[in-house]
């Protein structure tokens, strides 16, 4: 039994997928089947549920996902396979041989209807009541069969406590149906495996470790299983009444910070075909639900570029002229979720995270401190709002050592979904918005003004690594980026492939820029070197990248890696709108990447704000004293072992 | 375990044998000579489902794996039996030897006991007994000078649910993960433990393995009927004078097996453990034969003064208890039943709702992701039918409904 120890629980079902043949036009390649006495021809391993999509016809599913493995345990999606005594599942059943379906038998009405039935007798929630309210799959499929009353009763009082206790995720187990998307997501996608099912028969739930609160396991709060729950039974801990009442106080100064995601995905919201950016819309929305002002994160994204390229460049510079001992690869640290996971599975690799804040907490430090003084507000009075893509941004911003303003840097982290509520709740129907000003003027208010382009593709997977080598290219080389990647697009870091790796020779050096002359003398030191890089995406992902390089592999000798703990980077985050799917991911990306090729300015180093920030207030430079005080933190070493 | 003395006495599986007598013939046999006289044998799985054994294992040696595993199912859960104890226990060497024939029949290298966690104490005189076989080369490396054949077994301590004894769930707690059935397909004979070709077969099946061998399919298939050939252990428990394992050819009558284990003032008799068919006095002349009435030998006896509700009721809680509660109909649908039976109890039910509840019934056998689930409404369906008088009418002790 060696092998046990490379398997971890729970495989489900993964090692039982049938391999799919990579031309399915050679002999033996498909299958001639007949649903509902239609002939259709499909390629060998094709699951039934699959077939009857790609020919229109519709199987109601609840436990499957595209992200993830087969479960095969809610039931609802069984068909009639001629020659087989009991129905089966057409998400688990790969066709393998010619077969005889039917989708619509009596009894596979029957026993659809039957499942729906025992769901709803122990469904303890009120439709009304909950976040999920016409976007959930139970309602929908109790509307699809008409049902109309409960034909084996229904539960009256609640059976399991609500856990409240993660600043991020909220888990109501008296609405869970336990598909076990959660259970997949948290470790398959994500291989943290805090979920699982609890005890057996009647009493099986989902619960951790000793059905201990959420808080106290190594939950690293990415909330990847609420974006995968069919249900209301996971929810994001939902900050509006806070925030309203700051809006409706006349003494608070409300401020809020929107991250790039957000924008590519709120029209989901209101039922618009995904991919469509509302950045101005939103804009005005936010100006009229009562914020005091609307700040662009991807400003400090530009910030965090210089920060972090330059923290970059001091260790590869220790590195290599000094000789010193450094920590290398530098890993981005802006994914709280990514952060997180870092801390509790490999905790001895801390050092390697840039000490560079992520763009929402360096922006809460400078609002409460330099945005403060500037406006000669009482930085105590300012409840600083972030509206981001992402779960784990709430736990973020109430970690202790977040409060180097002298405050709590953030006060409140805010979802998408939870914006667009309360953008409803303002009686707004966000696409008939006007856009707020753009050129002259700028959507988002001074001093932080308009970001680059740069700032805003940290919203998908590779963004960050663009954007950091569009401005590390040329403060190197002196030259264009556009010289070697046409339209400053660098297409080797774009795309969804889970772990993307990518070398660029430095062939000649340019004059050191002054902003970072403090640093290094010149950049001979580098001149025909190779930089290697790499980009990866859901922590699954993060872990193979991470034991490569504890096993002294490729990556270890990597000099700068990006990490995003969540799939397809934030537009994929946790707190975007639900559902998320691999396609509406790449439509999401899509619109980011379209925003930023239709923008001025593209690069961080271009954006003016930066540099007028480095002039005025943080005048010791990138990595200087102040911005080390407000703009760099520190990381925990916690393990998988929590007391 | 040397201590116990043999007395038990049997046509087939209590008939004869000596240890290392099968391992020795089969090493001399060619693989497809094993396979043509399981073939001959026409035996069928004893755990329960009636696979034929032959089949299982001819796919399992045409899987293509550099690696294969051959699992002896003895987690042993099914409510009334205990025949595979009584094989570990006083012959092991039919089990064990059945287990290296399977082996080297299917191409495995090793076999594993997942053993019920209750049967813990056998654990030691097991671990024991294959030292001993170790040091007589009937387990190891080249087996008998066989080269080429080596074969270990190894005995695992079951995780202690009935569910645990479906094979693919089996598979999953062997991995060291919850006892949950597994999709299918595939099937085990091609991704089983460690997603290796697996063969796992019943205790009693490997038994009836090594009297095969030694002495021919032709001479097993004598025994029992056409389709149901050789001879069963049966564990009898309940209202009988002699409860007991006792091997009887397939095709008994029911009413001959109460006889001989003394059963008198018999109302029913449930076959096949808790999720089998209960038998009113009125079918006592049907016969015990994968044909008639089937059964992995689990033969539990109720006489008169027994209140039929409740043994519905004990089974239907079991249900409730042991489903994995992977699948919503078995999760759920045991619970509902339960429910209905606690009406009736009462007195508080619809004829309306009870059929409504045989429906969903139904539903179970036919969407259920196992065996569990399919099999679960069987004793609902079955005892509601069959005890329809005592049951729902008051003259008879019964309940009136609504
Ligand atoms: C719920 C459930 C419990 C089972 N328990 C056992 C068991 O305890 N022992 C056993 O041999 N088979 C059990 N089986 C049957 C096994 O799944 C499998 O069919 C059997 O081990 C195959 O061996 P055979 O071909 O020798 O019968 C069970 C099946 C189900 C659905
Ligand atoms: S989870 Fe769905 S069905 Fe349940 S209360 Fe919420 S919206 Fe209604
Ligand atoms: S938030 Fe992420 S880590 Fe936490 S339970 Fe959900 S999927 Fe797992
Ligand atoms: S919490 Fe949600 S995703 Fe998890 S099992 Fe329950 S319903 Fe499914
Ligand atoms: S039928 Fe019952 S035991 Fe089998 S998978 Fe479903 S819930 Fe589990
Ligand atoms: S969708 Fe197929 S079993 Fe749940």
């Amino acid at each position: 039994m060696e092998n046990k120890k490379t398997l971890r629980a729970p495989v489900s079902q993964k090692p039982l997928v049938i391999e799919k043949p990579e031309n399915p036009e050679y002999i033996g390649g498909s299958v001639s089947i007949e649903i509902n006495e239609k002939k259709f021809t499909v390629p060998l391993g094709t699951t039934i549920l699959e077939a009857c999509r790609q020919n229109q016809i519709h199987i109601p599913t609840l436990c499957h996902h595209e992200d993830l493995c087969v479960a095969g345990v809610c039931r609802i999606c069984v068909v009639e396979v001629e020659g087989m005594r009991t129905l089966q599942a057409s998400c688990a059943f790969p066709i393998t041989a010619p077969l005889k379906i039917r989708t619509t038998s009596n009894a596979v009405r029957r026993a659809r209807k039957h499942v729906l039935d025992l769901l709803l007798s122990e469904h303890y929630g009120e439709c009304y009541s909950c976040f999920r309210n016409n976007n959930c799959e139970l309602q929908s499929l109790a509307k699809e069969y008409g049902v109309d009353h409960y034909n084996f009763g229904h539960i009256q009082t609640p059976r399991y406590e609500v856990d409240n206790s993660s600043y991020s995720v909220v888990r109501d187990m008296d609405k869970c149906v336990l598909c076990k998307r959660c259970v997949r997501t948290c470790i398959d996608l994500q291989e943290v495996g805090v979920l699982e099912a609890i005890d057996r028969g009647h009493n099986t739930h989902i619960g951790t470790f000793w059905d201990k609160p959420l808080a106290e396991v190594i939950c690293i709060n990415c909330g990847q299983c609420i974006n995968r729950c069919p249900t209301g039974a996971l929810r994001a801990n939902d900050p509006r009444d806070e925030i309203w009442s700051a809006i409706d106080d006349p003494k608070k100064h409300v401020v809020i910070q929107t991250a790039p995601s957000p924008r590519a995905a709120i029209c989901e919201e209101f039922g618009m075909e995904p991919g469509t950016s509302l950045t101005g819309e939103m804009n005005t929305a936010l100006r009229r639900i009562g914020f005091d002002v609307v700040f662009d994160t991807n400003f400090t994204a530009d910030l965090t570029i210089f920060e972090e390229g330059t923290e970059l460049i001091a260790r590869l510079y220790n590195a290599l002229v000094k000789k010193e001992q450094v920590a290398l690869p530098q890993f981005t640290s802006c994914s709280p979720g990514w952060v997180k996971y870092l801390e509790h599975f490999y905790p001895e690799y801390v050092d390697n995270l840039s000490t560079a804040k992520s763009p929402q907490q360096m922006f809460g430090a400078l609002i409460k401190t330099f945005y403060a003084k500037k406006k000669g507000i009482d930085p105590k009075d300012i409840i600083s709002v972030a509206v981001m893509p992402c779960s784990a941004k709430k736990f973020e911003c109430n970690r202790p050592e977040m409060v180097d303003s002298g405050f709590k840097d953030v006060d409140y982290g805010l979802t998408t979904r939870e914006l667009a509520q309360m953008i409803k709740e303002a009686g707004i129907y966000l696409p008939e918005m006007p856009k707020s000003h753009f050129m002259p003027k700028s959507h988002f208010d001074d001093p932080f003004g308009e970001a680059s382009g740069a700032g805003l593709i940290f919203g998908a997977t590779g963004g960050v690594m663009e954007a950091a080598l569009r401005t590390v290219i040329e403060f190197i080389t002196g030259k264009k980026v556009e010289n070697i990647f046409a339209n400053a697009d660098i297409t080797p870091v774009r795309g969804f492939e889970g772990i993307r790796y990518a070398e660029l020779p430095i062939t000649e050096v340019g004059p050191v820029p002054k902003l970072i002359a403090h640093l290094v003398p010149d950049w001979n030191w580098l001149k025909g070197a190779t930089l290697k890089i790499a980009v990866v995406h859901g922590t699954a992902n993060a872990k193979k990248v991470m034991d490569d390089i504890k096993a002294g592999g490729k990556f270890s000798e990597c000099h700068f890696i990006e990490f995003m703990a969540c799939p397809g980077g934030c537009i994929g985050g946790g707190g975007q709108p639900i559902p998320t799917t691999p396609e509406i991911r790449k439509l999401r990306a899509k619109a980011i990447y379209d925003e930023d090729s239709s923008l001025p300015v593209r690069k961080s180093h271009e954006n003016r704000h930066v540099v007028e920030i480095y002039d005025e207030f943080l005048t010791d430079g990138p990595c200087g004293h102040l911005s080390h005080k407000l703009l760099h933190t520190h990381y925990v070493k916690r393990g998988k072992y929590i007391a | 375990m040397e201590t116990i003395k043999k007395k038990r006495t049997g046509p087939v599986i209590f008939s004869e044998y000596k240890r290392g007598d099968a391992i020795t013939k089969a090493l001399s046999m060619t693989r497809e000579d094993i396979l043509f006289e399981l073939k001959d044998s026409k035996l069928k799985g004893r755990g329960g489902a009636g696979f034929p054994t032959s089949t299982k294992w001819m796919l399992t040696a045409a899987a293509k794996s550099n690696e294969k595993f051959l699992v002896c199912n003895a987690d042993e859960g099914e409510p009334g039996t205990f025949k595979d104890r009584v094989l570990l226990m006083e012959y092991p060497e039919l089990v064990f030897d059945g287990m290296v024939v399977g082996g080297y029949t299917i191409g495995a290298q090793k076999g594993i006991v997942y053993l019920r966690g209750e049967y813990e104490y056998l654990l030691k005189p097991l671990e024991d007994y294959l030292e001993v076989m170790r040091k007589d080369n009937l387990l190891g490396k080249n087996i008998l000078g066989k080269k080429d054949f080596s074969f270990e077994i190894e005995v695992f301590l079951g995780s202690g649910a009935y569910v645990c004894g479906e094979e693919t769930a089996l598979i999953e707690s062997l991995e060291g993960h919850r006892g949950e059935p597994r999709n299918r397909p595939p099937y085990p004979i091609n991704t089983g433990y460690l997603g290796r070709p697996t063969s796992v077969n019943n205790v009693e099946t490997l038994a009836a393995v090594s009297h095969i061998v030694m002495k021919g399919g032709s001479w097993f298939a004598k025994f029992g009927t056409d389709k149901s050939s050789g001879s069963k252990l049966f564990s009898v428990s309940g209202d009988c004078e002699k409860p007991g394992v006792y091997e009887l050819p397939w095709g008994i009558k029911i009413s001959e097996l109460l006889e001989i284990v003394g059963a008198k003032n018999t109302k029913a008799v449930q076959i096949g453990g808790a999720s089998g068919h209960c038998v009113p006095k009125s079918q006592f002349n049907r016969t015990m034969a994968y044909e008639d009435v089937a059964t992995g030998g689990s033969v539990m006896v109720f006489n008169e003064s027994r209140d039929m509700l409740h043994v519905l009721k004990n089974f239907m809680e079991f249900f409730v208890d042991e489903s994995c509660g992977q699948c919503t109909p078995c999760r759920m649908g045991n619970v509902k039943l339960l429910e209905g039976v606690e009406m009736i109890e009462k007195g508080e039910y619809t004829f309306a709702h009870i059929n409504k509840l045989k429906d969903l019934g139904r539903t179970m056998q036919l969407a259920s992701k196992c065996g569990l689930g399919q099999s679960s409404p069987n004793p609902f369906i079955s005892i509601l039918d069959n005890f329809k008088d005592e049951i729902f009418n008051a003259a008879n002790g019964g309940r009136n409904g609504k």
